[in-house]
C-alpha cells in the first residue's frame, strides 16, 4: 500500500494493514445487508409466484436448458475466482490476473445468457407490466443480474490495478474483497436456482 | 414554444396557488442573498475548503447538525399550517389538497430528514470521540452519506415549488400512491428522495459498526463503552437489516410508476397490502433506530449530572438488543384494521406489548441514577428530565394502542397522533436538544447561554404539551387524521384551538433557541479546559473544539467511565500527557463525495420527471467517479507531524 502504514508481515497481504483490515470487515457488514436486500426480492417473487393474471406461468417460460448452463456458468466461475484468491495467495502476478479474467469470461457468459432469456420472454408477451409474478421474476433475477454486471466491471478494475502496480496490500485487498462478492453472488444464484426456477416449474 | 410555455407552467414550476409565489420568491431572494454575501465577503475557497471537500467526522457531523435544524424549521412551519388550518372549524387558509400536501412532506421531512440526520449528526460528532478514534472507519463514505442525504432532502424540498409536492402521506400507502389515483409527480420526488437518502444512511450504518466494533481505545472492551455509543452501534445494526428493505420497496414503487409494472397495483395479480408490510417492517424499526440514540443521549448526561455511574449498565445494554430485537416482529400493529385475523393480529399485539418491558427496565434505571444524587439542573439536564414523564405518558398510550381490538377504535385517530408525538418529540427531539446543549462546547468551544435555554425549555415544554395532550381527547372523541377541517357542531373546537396555541408556544421556543444560538456564539462562556461539565467519558478528555486528531495520545480506557476516575486518581491525567507524542496519519479532504451526490441529484430528478435520459446521465456520472477512485485515488493521506502536534496541544494548554 502507498501508505506509510505498518505492515504485518504474518498475515495474507491483504490483511496486513489496519485499512485493509477495515474494509474487509465493512465489507462483511455490507454483505449483511445485501442479504436482507434479497431476502426481500424473494419473498415478493414467492408471494407472487402464482399471481399470474392470465399472463404466462412460470411453466410456460422457464427454459431447464437455458438455466442449467447459466448455473453451470456461474459456479464455475466461482470455482474460478477461488483460483485467483490461490494465487494471490501464492503472490502469482500472472495467475491472479489469468484466472480473473476467466472468471469474468464465464460472468459475461452468464449475463448474455440472462439478457437472452429476457429477450426471450418479452418477445413471448411476458414483461415487467404482464403481472405482478412477472414484476417479481424480473426484479429479484434482474437485481442479481445487475449486481453480475457490477462485479464483472469491478474485475477489470482490479485486474487494470494489478497489471498496473503488482500485488500490494492495496491490490491485494480489492482482489480479495471483489472475491468475496462473488462468491455471494453465487450463493445467491443458488437460491436463485432452487426458489424461482426449480420451484417454479415444480409448484 | 407554446409547448414549451405548457410545460413549464403546467408540469415544471408549481403554478396557481398565491403561498407557491411567496415561497417561490422567498427561495430566489434567499439563494441570492447567500451567493451574494458568500461572494461580498470571498468566502467562497474558504466554504469549499473547510466544509464541502471535508472528511472529519466532526465537521461532517455538525454540518448534518445544521441540516437537521434547518428541516426542522421547514417540517415546524408545516406544523404550525395545519395546525392553524384547524385551529377553527370551517377554515380556508388551505385547501383539502394543499393540507394533504403539507402533512406528507411534514410527516416525510421530519422523520427523515430531521430526526435521521440530527441523529447521525450527534453520532459523528460524539462517537469517535467517546472511543478515541481518530475518525470513522471510513471517512471518504461518511462524506458521501452526508451529501447524499443534503441532496436528497433539496430534491423533496424543491418538489414544493418544482414538479409538486407528494400528497399521498409519509406512509405513501398503495394502491393510493398508485399512478392510478395519484397521476403527477409529487410522489415520484418522494420515493426518489428517500432512496437517496436511505443509500446514505446504510453506508453510514456499516461506517460506525465498523468504528465502534474496530476502532476503540487502547483497553476499551465493549461493555466498557460509554452507552451512547452502545446505543450507536445497536441503531447501526438495525439500519443495516432495516434499511434494505426500504431500498427495495422504494424501488418497486417506484417502477410500478415509472414502467407500470404491477409489485402493487390492485391489477394484474399485484396486492397493495405488500407495500403496507414491507413499509412498516422497515418503518417500525426505524422508529427505535430514531429513539436509541436519544436514550443514549439521556443516559450520558443523566449520570453526568447527577454525578454518579449510570444505574445497571449492563441491564440498559441487554434491554437495547432486546429492544432492537423485537422491532423486527411488531411490525404488523400499523395496520391491524386491515383484515389480518385474530391470529395475526394478537400475535403483534403481544409481541409489541413486550417491548414495554425492556422499555420500562430503562425507565427504572435512570430514575435509579438520579435517586439520592445531587443533580445539577443544566439545561441538557433538564431536556433529560422533562423526557422521562412525557415519554411515559407516549409510551403507556402506546401499549394501549397495541390491544389490536381497541385499536380499531383508535386507529389513524387523532389518539395516534398524539400518541406518536409524544414519543418523537419527548423521546428524539427532546434526546436532541440534550444533547447539543451538552456537546455544543465540544462541537464550538463555547457554551450555550443557560438563561435562554431554559426560556427555550420552558415555553417548549408547555407549548408541546398544550398542544398535544389535547390531541388525545379529540382523539377519543372521533376526530380522524389527515382532514383538513371539520363541522361545528363536532365538538371539536375548543380542543383543537387550544392545541394550536401549544403548536405557536413551540414555535416561539424555536426562535428563542434560534437566538440562544447567535447571542452564545457572541457572548457565551469559553470552554478553556475542554471538560465543562465534569464529565465521565473520553469526548471531555481532549480540548474543545477538538483538534482535528482528536486525542494527541491515548491511555489505556479499560473500564467503564475511565476518564472520571482517572480525575479522582492523583496524576494520572498528568501522566496520559506526558506520554510521547508520535505523528498522526489523517486522510485527506476530496471534493468528491460533494459532486457524485450532485450527480445522484441529477439522477433522481430526472428519474422524478421520467427523463430516463437525464436519469442515465447521472448514473453514468457516478458509475465513472466510482471506477476514477477505484484506479486513480492512491489513498495516500497526510501526516500530521510532532510539532505540529505538540504547538496546538501547548495552545490549548494542555502541555
Ligand atoms: C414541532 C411541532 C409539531 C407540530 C405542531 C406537529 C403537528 C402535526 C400535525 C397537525 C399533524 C397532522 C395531523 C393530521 O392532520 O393528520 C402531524 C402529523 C405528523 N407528524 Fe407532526 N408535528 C410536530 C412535530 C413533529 C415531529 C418532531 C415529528 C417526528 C420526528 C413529527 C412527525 C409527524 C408524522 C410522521 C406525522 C404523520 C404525517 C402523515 O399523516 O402522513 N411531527 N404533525
Ligand atoms: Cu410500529
Amino acid at each position: 500500500m502507498s501508505h506509510a502504514e505498518a505492515v504485518d508481515p504474518n498475515v495474507p497481504l491483504e490483511y496486513s494493514t489496519e485499512h485493509g483490515r477495515l474494509r474487509i470487515f465493512g465489507f462483511w457488514v455490507f454483505l449483511g445487508a445485501e442479504i436482507v436486500l434479497f431476502a426481500t426480492l424473494f419473498t415478493t417473487y414467492l408471494i407472487y409466484l402464482h399471481h399470474t393474471a392470465g399472463g404466462p406461468t412460470a411453466k410456460d417460460l422457464f427454459d431447464v436448458k437455458g438455466f442449467t448452463i447459466e448455473t453451470f456458468l456461474l459456479l464455475t466461475s466461482s470455482f474460478t475466482c477461488g483460483i485467483a484468491t490461490h494465487e494471490l495467495r501464492r503472490g502469482n502476478r500472472g495467475g491472479l490476473i489469468v484466472w480473473l479474467i476467466i472468471t469474468l469470461l464465464l460472468g459475461a457468459g452468464f449475463v448474455g445468457m440472462e439478457i437472452n432469456e429476457f429477450v426471450d420472454y418479452v418477445h413471448q408477451g411476458a414483461t415487467i407490466q404482464t403481472s405482478a409474478f412477472l414484476s417479481g421474476f424480473f426484479i429479484l433475477v434482474g437485481t442479481h443480474g445487475c449486481h453480475v454486471s457490477l462485479g464483472i466491471l469491478w474485475m477489470i478494475s482490479v485486474i487494470i490495478q494489478v497489471s498496473k502496480n503488482g500485488i500490494n496490500s492495496t491490490t491485494a485487498r480489492k482482489a480479495f474483497i471483489v472475491g468475496i462478492y462473488w462468491h455471494f453472488l453465487d450463493v445467491v444464484w443458488v437460491f436463485i436456482f432452487t426458489a424461482v426456477y426449480l420451484t417454479g416449474l415444480v409448484l | 414554444m407554446d409547448q414549451l410555455m405548457h410545460f413549464l407552467t403546467h408540469k415544471f414550476f408549481v403554478t396557481g396557488e398565491p403561498m407557491i409565489y411567496g415561497a417561490d420568491v422567498a427561495i430566489a431572494v434567499a439563494t441570492i442573498g447567500i451567493l451574494f454575501v458568500l461572494t461580498y465577503f470571498k468566502k467562497w475557497k474558504w466554504l469549499w475548503r473547510e466544509w464541502l471537500t471535508t472528511v472529519d467526522h466532526k465537521k461532517i457531523g455538525i454540518m448534518y447538525i445544521i441540516a437537521a435544524i434547518l428541516m426542522l424549521f421547514r417540517g415546524g412551519i408545516d406544523g404550525l399550517l395545519m395546525r392553524s388550518q384547524l385551529s377553527f372549524p370551517g377554515l380556508k387558509l388551505l385547501d383539502a389538497q394543499h393540507y394533504n400536501e403539507i402533512f406528507t412532506t411534514h410527516g416525510t421531512i421530519m422523520i427523515l430528514f430531521m430526526a435521521m440526520p440530527f441523529i447521525i449528526g450527534m453520532i459523528n460528532v460524539a462517537m469517535p470521540l467517546q472511543i478515541g478514534a481518530r475518525d470513522v472507519a471510513f471517512p471518504y463514505l461518511n462524506a458521501i452519506s452526508f451529501w447524499l442525504f443534503f441532496w436528497a432532502a433539496m430534491l423533496l424540498n424543491l418538489s414544493f415549488v418544482i414538479g409538486g409536492s407528494p400528497d399521498a402521506g409519509w406512509t405513501s400507502y398503495t394502491p393510493l400512491a398508485e399512478n392510478g389515483l395519484d397521476p403527477g409527480l409529487g410522489e415520484n420526488f418522494y420515493l426518489l428522495s428517500l432512496q437517496i437518502t436511505g443509500i446514505g444512511t446504510l453506508a453510514s450504518g456499516v461506517n460506525f459498526a465498523v468504528t465502534i466494533l474496530k476502532m476503540r481505545a487502547p483497553g476499551m472492551k465493549l461493555m466498557h463503552m460509554p452507552m451512547f455509543t452502545w446505543s450507536t452501534l445497536i441503531t447501526s445494526v438495525i439500519i443495516v437489516f432495516a434499511f434494505p428493505v426500504l431500498t427495495v420497496a422504494l424501488a418497486m414503487l417506484t417502477i410500478d410508476r415509472i414502467f407500470g409494472a404491477h409489485f402493487f397495483t390492485s391489477t394484474a395479480g399485484g396486492d397493495p397490502m405488500m407495500w403496507a408490510n414491507l413499509f412498516w417492517v422497515w418503518g417500525h424499526p426505524e422508529v427505535y433506530i430514531v429513539i436509541l440514540p436519544a436514550f443514549g443521549i439521556f443516559s450520558e448526561v443523566m449520570s453526568t449530572f447527577s454525578g454518579k455511574r449510570l444505574f445497571g449498565y449492563s441491564m440498559m445494554v441487554w434491554s437495547m438488543v432486546l429492544i432492537s430485537a423485537l422491532s423486527f416482529i411488531v411490525w404488523v400493529h400499523h395496520f391491524f384494521t386491515m383484515g389480518a385475523g385474530p391470529a395475526v393480529n394478537s400475535f403483534f399485539g403481544v409481541s409489541t406489548m413486550l417491548i414495554a418491558i425492556p422499555t420500562g427496565v430503562k425507565l427504572f434505571n435512570w430514575l435509579f441514577t438520579l435517586r439520592h444524587s445531587k443533580i445539577r439542573f443544566t439545561v441538557a439536564h433538564m431536556w433529560a428530565l422533562a423526557f422521562i414523564p412525557n415519554f411515559v405518558i407516549g409510551g403507556l398510550t402506546g401499549v394501549m394502542l397495541a390491544v389490536a381490538p381497541a385499536d380499531y377504535q383508535y386507529h389513524n385517530s387523532y389518539f395516534l397522533i398524539a400518541h406518536f408525538h409524544y414519543v418523537l418529540i419527548a423521546g428524539t427531539v427532546f434526546g436532541m436538544f440534550a444533547g447539543l446543549h451538552y456537546w455544543w462546547p465540544k462541537m464550538f468551544g463555547h457554551i450555550l447561554d443557560e438563561k435562554l435555554g431554559k426560556i427555550a425549555f420552558w415555553l417548549w415544554m408547555v407549548g408541546f404539551n398544550v398542544c398535544f395532550f389535547p390531541m388525545y381527547f379529540v382523539g377519543l372523541q372521533g376526530m380522524t387524521r389527515r382532514m383538513y377541517t371539520y363541522p361545528a357542531n363536532a365538538g371539536w373546537t375548543s380542543l383543537n384551538f387550544i392545541e394550536t396555541i401549544g403548536a405557536f408556544l413551540m414555535g416561539i421556543g424555536f426562535i428563542v433557541m434560534v437566538w440562544m444560538i447567535i447571542y452564545s456564539a457572541r457572548h457565551g462562556e469559553r470552554d478553556v479546559t475542554g471538560d465543562p461539565w465534569d464529565g465521565r467519558t473520553m469526548e471531555w478528555m481532549t480540548s474543545s473544539p477538538a483538534p482535528e486528531y482528536n486525542f494527541a495520545t491515548l491511555p489505556d480506557m479499560s473500564g467503564i467511565d475511565r476518564f472520571w476516575y482517572m480525575k479522582q486518581e492523583k496524576g494520572a491525567v498528568e501522566k496520559w500527557r506526558k506520554q510521547k507524542i508520535e505523528e498522526i496519519h489523517m486522510p485527506d479532504n476530496s471534493g468528491r463525495p460533494f459532486i457524485m451526490c450532485v450527480l445522484f441529484f441529477i439522477a433522481g430528478f430526472g428519474l422524478c420527471f421520467e427523463w430516463i435520459w437525464l436519469a442515465i446521465v447521472g448514473l453514468a456520472g457516478i458509475l465513472l467517479f466510482m471506477v476514477l477512485r477505484s484506479l486513480f485515488d492512491p489513498d495516500e493521506g497526510h501526516h500530521i507531524p510532532v510539532d505540529v502536534i505538540e504547538r496546538t496541544e501547548r495552545e490549548a494548554g494542555r502541555l
